[in-house]
């Protein structure tokens, strides 16, 4: 059955912007949001309207730009949906925005409604129903939601209603079984499903950012090459037919084409190729003996940052689409890889080494502005959300001859370098990549 | 923008009804190979010839894939041994240690892999019998965060098929 979500905008703003939000002026004060209970009329409802809110609230909260004011202080305890509120109770407790929402089950299925109010404007900001058939599709409801709070409160693109697909980690360090599995962006375990078996290595999963396909590397028969995995259909494809390494693949912004490395086996030379998913056409990028990896597209499809050796160490450049115009950007101490152009187009995210740390850090798109955003003995594997506001990676931690240590995690950060969090997996995690929204 | 949104909500949905289908695996898979020794005496032309009147492996330096002094001695008594064995084939795993993003260890990995595959084709031996992999820094010989781990672990790795 094709499950769907029905959603009504009463009122159609163009971002509201009440709070604005830039990237560049450091920690942000979170904004105080009120959340009322999320009402229901039944047992069911009522469940539903707790999950709903708990979504709303954490992933609010979880975004470092609001909090939600505590519930034991709200004055008014009735469901505003359908009555004005008394905005002087909510200015009195500090309340800059304030959220009511109700679930009703209708012939359709299951119906909220929601409303966003402005307290120090006393105005309404935002009024929508959205219905879904069952109840599989409440934790999306609360997903949807908090993407419009955000967007309408922020004035930026929300990311809740999202995945995050990574590589699943178990067992020793030596004999890792790695698994792809993908869960939503809060790691909410409900959510969380394997889709290999872990009898063969995977690595670097990365979403199409306009579909929902997955490309990433597999070592199917210990021949390691680049695949495509459809999430709609289950389907899974090699990309193309090379005689050596295929690796570091990435989408191009219009999802039809994978940027990665070949290694011609007759040299192991690794050089940046494009290769068309349908027409099969293949465009070799660089020519040069050093090493030529981790390309990434610009989001407007004209330049590839790509990580090279060819000066001698490791380091940072950028390319026009047809492989012309190489400049190496990255001009700081250590050496640099994993470079990732950002969603907005202004940033490249990178991981650098100065011995014996690791960084994660952004830079303009010509290197200038260079800022280090976390730090560890061992972290890589950044990733935007779709918005570009926030970066997820993962950190490795040491690891000791007696077989223990080493574990991966993933985390969550503003690219601020703030409000930095876990995001739970049931196992270690590595290489997370986000999914555009759903 | 709705109707962008309602597309997207629709194959998204759509992508929630068919990944129920995907089976939940629990369970770590199996990484068996036996590695070492039984003791007693060894089959000639085998693996454990190999590693103990051979040596099966070479090391290499900091984000290097040059053979050195010692990586060519041994890999001269590679081809010594490939010669006298002559209906064994090989596979030669290049790794890399942990310090270097994922990526950048595969292509060193490969170079690694390559350059003794390389020195063995030089050396005489039929490329037909050859095959070379890299495993970037997936799979350490040795565990543990340090340079004593490091150095074992950036090397090329020759095995009997």
């Amino acid at each position: 059955m094709i499950k769907f979500l029905f959603l009504i905008f009463f009122f159609s703003f163009k971002a509201f912007a009440a709070l604005e939000v830039t990237i560049a002026q450091g920690k942000v004060e979170p904004t105080p949001i009120a959340i009322t209970q999320v009402f229901g009329n039944d047992a069911d409802t009522a469940r539903y309207g707790n999950t709903i809110r708990e979504i709303i609230s954490n992933n609010l909260t979880n975004s470092g730009l609001f909090y939600t004011v505590n519930e034991d202080l709200y004055i008014q305890s009735d469901n505003l949906v359908e009555k004005v509120p008394r905005f002087e109770d909510w200015k009195l407790i500090k309340a800059q925005f304030l959220l009511s929402a109700d679930v009703n089950k209708t012939d359709k299925g299951i119906q909220l409604r929601m409303r966003l109010y402005d307290v120090f404007n006393g105005t309404e900001i935002e009024k929508l129903q959205l219905t879904v058939p069952d109840e599989d599709l409440i934790r999306r409801v609360g997903h949807t939601v908090s993407d419009i709070v955000y967007e309408r409160i922020t004035g930026e693109t929300g990311y809740f209603d999202t995945r995050i697909v990574y590589v699943s980690e178990v067992g020793p360090l030596d004999q890792r079984v790695k698994r792809l599995a993908i869960m939503d962006q809060d790691g909410h375990i409900e959510s969380h499903q394997f889709l290999t078996d872990g009898k063969n290595l995977v690595l670097t999963p990365r979403f199409a950012p306009n579909n929902q396909t997955i490309t990433y590397m597999e070592y199917k028969n210990n021949l390691p090459r680049v695949y495509i995995y459809d999430l709609l259909t289950g389907e899974r494809e090699i990309v193309g037919d090379f005689p050596g390494m295929t690796f570091a693949p990435r989408f191009s912004p219009d999802s039809k084409s994978v940027v990665m490395s070949f290694s011609d086996p007759k040299t192991a030379n690794s050089e940046i190729y494009l290769m068309d998913i349908n027409t099969r056409s293949l465009e070799r990028l660089t020519n040069d003996s050093g090493i030529d990896t981790s390309p990434s597209f610009s989001p407007d499809g004209e330049k590839i940052v790509f990580n090279s050796d060819r000066g001698g160490s490791p380091q940072i450049f950028t390319m026009n689409k047809d492989g012309t115009n190489i400049k190496r950007i990255s001009k700081g101490r250590g050496v640099y890889g994993n470079p990732v152009w950002s969603p907005r187009g202004d940033l490249i995210a990178f991981v650098k080494n100065i011995k014996p740390n690791f960084y994660i850090g952004v830079m303009d798109t010509n290197g200038e502005n260079e800022r280090i955003i976390v730090q560890d003995f061992s972290l890589e594997s950044p990733a935007w959300s779709p918005n570009g506001r926030y970066l997820i990676f993962y950190r490795q931690q040491r690891s000791n001859t007696d077989g223990t240590g080493g574990e991966t995690s993933i985390h969550f950060i503003d690219i601020t370098g703030y409000n930095e969090r876990i995001i739970p997996t049931p196992r270690d995690g590595s290489d997370p990549a986000w999914s555009p929204l759903l | 923008m709705l109707k962008k949104l309602l597309l997207l909500v629709v194959a998204g949905f759509f992508l929630a009804s068919c990944a129920a289908t995907n089976t939940e695996q629990g369970g770590d898979v199996d990484a068996a190979s036996s590695s070492t020794a039984s003791g007693g005496d060894i089959t000639a032309g085998t693996q454990e010839d190999l590693i103990i009147n051979v040596g099966d492996r070479v090391f290499f330096e900091f984000d290097s894939s040059e053979l050195t002094v010692d990586a060519q001695a041994t890999l001269d008594a590679q081809a010594a041994w490939l010669q006298q064995y002559p209906d064994t084939n090989i596979t030669i795993e290049g790794h890399a240690d942990e310090r270097g993003t994922r990526e950048y260890n595969l292509a060193l990995g490969d170079k690694r892999a390559f350059a003794v595959y390389s020195y063995l084709a030089q050396a005489g031996i039929d490329t037909n019998r050859l095959e070379y992999v890299s495993w970037g820094k997936e799979r350490p010989e040795v565990i543990g965060s340090d340079e004593t781990a490091y150095a074992q672990n950036r090397r090329g790795v020759t095995l009997v098929n």
